[in-house]
């Protein structure tokens, strides 16, 4: 501990200003930024959604010769472009959940609503910041992902699709879409759950979990409720094919919009009545 | 100014705080006293509006906190638990505060200063001894050169260079016009700083009232009286709420009578006094006897820690 002065004084501040949205946005910029866990996570989550169409077009132009006509048949460029979106979307999760419940965990919370004792503009700030970061990084990784992987079966003279031709480039730009909204509602599940584990785990739960289990179901049930699940509705926005028993992309995409405004409707609704 | 009205606050079944009222006064350093556990930190909450009470009312300068556009300028506060993000410096940790209110940088590098944190400003808070971080949470307080200064345990984990140095700064703050109202469960330790104290306990108040006045209220009258005459001034003393206990070398102490009640008895009756002194009883006894009733678990030599 270093030696303090003798007598304390504590100089005055001249400028004294209020709390507004654009000041609470720009604090919680300089949180989430300040932070390991951030950084961390979303290189993480950009590096997988590059390195996984490099390893699965690798793979492909590999094993194509040993493939059945039906197997290469139902090989789709932009599966592998994309296959890293699935995956991606866990690390910008998790840091979804972090945003919020790292806050309640070390109970920096305290201090936040100490400074913002209305809260909700916490809660906005920290979604905006957060879409905003996870959107800009998610579109070159998918763009680079997707060229890569053209590149690499390019040279094989394999599965060769434009980002002109129809539903190309909305695939694309939706799956960074998708990845920033499954982060947004992992973030609303945060602020609801309180902990840690426990957002990680009930996010989990509703995208990995609940939509295996419904393949239990008979096909017919599957099929009429399967699509309404977010997990299902969101991959819409980035499947190129669709199918009589899913939703189209638009419809897909606003449907987990809209599991995203009710998840984070219901954190504001309690962010502002619970005791912290 | 702090003004609570009838303030409660159940957890469940438990009652942390007790229509409580009180009002905290600027420009003098109040204490707020109570043993572990009788709502000290609940209360401190309650004003901050991170929690709402179950009834009642507290106001911060005149308004509720979540009222006020620019919290931080009003009420600075070190609450007891910690609050910081462990993975973030002192630096980024004020750095995002004051952003809330559009505080300059420069401020964070004053407090920083001000603190003597400057050879840790950049490491994340968690590698923080208690000490340090209690530091951090001073500066955060003060971020804001609020009018109202709230402090939780302040002395807690800090050396007693640290402790000397929160004294002087508290009383700084209070010369200055501020409201500075101050938590410990040691007595002696406010008895250094505070000028007025406010005594709960099982989240009800038990006292209001100046250091002083404490003391005479909490401490029984006790003289010690040294006389060659003494079995005849005993005799004379006597009444019905007098007692008497044999003192060290013959003196005898008198219960129940002040040294100019003793004293006047004495030279009616031409005896000769030796020694005449009032026993003051010493803040940690007048807070035990106080709290005796008042202490949440068990016997009150647990939970009441006395500071040497």
């Amino acid at each position: 501990m270093s030696a303090v002065t003798p007598i304390p004084r504590l100089p005055h501040l001249e400028t004294r200003r209020q709390v507004s949205q654009l000041r609470v946005l720009r604090s919680e910029w300089t949180k989430f930024r300040s932070v390991r866990s951030t950084a961390w996570s979303l290189l993480l989550g950009v590096l997988l959604t590059i390195a996984f169409p490099i390893l699965f077009a690798a793979v492909t132009s590999a094993r194509w010769g040993h493939m059945s006509p039906q197997e290469q048949a139902s090989r789709s460029p932009l599966d592998i472009a994309l296959a890293g979106v699935n995956v991606a979307q866990l690390a910008i999760a998790v840091l979804g959940v972090l945003v919020i419940t790292a806050e309640y965990s070390t109970g920096m919370i305290r201090a936040s609503f100490t400074a913002v004792p209305e809260r909700l503009p916490v809660l906005w700030a920290k979604i905006a910041d957060y879409a905003v970061v996870s959107f800009v990084l998610m579109v070159p990784a998918v763009l680079i992902g997707f060229f890569a992987s053209q590149a690499i079966l390019a040279r094989h003279d394999l599965l060769q699709i434009s980002i002109s031709q129809p539903g190309v480039a909305r695939s694309l730009v939706g799956g960074a879409v998708y990845v920033t909204l499954v982060g947004i509602f992992a973030l609303g599940i945060g602020a609801i759950v309180r902990s840690t584990a426990g957002g990680i785990s009930t996010f989990a739960g509703i995208f990995f979990v609940i939509p295996p289990l419904m393949n239990i179901l008979p096909t017919s049930w599957n099929e009429a409720a399967g699509k309404y699940l977010p997990s299902e509705a969101g991959r819409q926005l980035f499947a190129l094919q669709h199918a009589a028993h899913t939703l189209t992309p638009t419809a897909g995409g606003l449907l987990l919009l809209g599991y995203c405004v009710a998840v984070v409707a219901l954190a504001a609704v309690l962010l502002v009545r619970r005791d912290v | 100014m702090i003004e609570a009205r009838e303030l409660t606050k159940d957890y469940g079944e438990k009652r942390a705080v007790d229509c409580l009222s009180f009002t905290v006064e600027p420009g003098i350093v109040t204490g707020f006293l109570g043993p572990n556990g009788s709502g000290k930190s609940t209360t401190m909450r309650l004003i901050l509006g991170l929690d709402a009470p179950t009834r009642g009312d507290v106001t911060v300068n005149g308004k509720h906190y979540r009222d006020h556009p620019a919290p931080l300028h009003e009420v600075g506060a070190l609450l007891e638990a910690r609050s910081v993000h462990t993975g973030r410096s002192a630096v980024n940790h004020l750095l995002a505060l004051a952003q809330t209110h559009g505080i300059p940088r420069r401020r964070v590098g004053e407090l920083i200063d001000l603190v003597g944190l400057h050879e840790v400003a950049r490491k994340r808070a968690g590698q923080f001894s208690l000490g340090m971080g209690q530091r951090l949470g001073i500066a955060t307080a003060l971020l804001g050169d609020p009018q109202t200064v709230m402090l939780d345990e302040p002395v807690n984990g800090l050396d007693p260079e640290g402790i000397h140095w929160i004294r002087n700064l508290l009383k700084g703050l209070a010369a200055e016009g501020r409201t500075v109202f101050v938590s410990s469960h040691l007595m002696s330790e406010m008895a250094l700083t505070a000028d007025h104290l406010i005594v709960i306990g099982r989240g009800r108040l038990i006292a209001d009232t100046s250091v002083d006045d404490f003391v005479a209220l909490a401490s029984q009258k006790v003289v010690l009286v040294r006389s060659p005459e003494v079995a005849r001034l005993r005799h004379l003393l006597a009444g019905p709420d007098v007692t008497f206990e044999a003192g060290e070398r013959g003196a005898l102490e008198v219960h129940g009578l002040t040294a100019e009640q003793v004293g006047d008895v004495a030279a009616e009756s031409g005896i000769a006094i030796h020694e005449l002194t009032p026993q003051q009883a010493s803040l940690e006894e007048a807070f035990m006897n106080m709290t005796r009733d008042e202490v949440e678990f068990g016997h009150l030599e647990q939970p009441v820690e006395v500071a040497v």
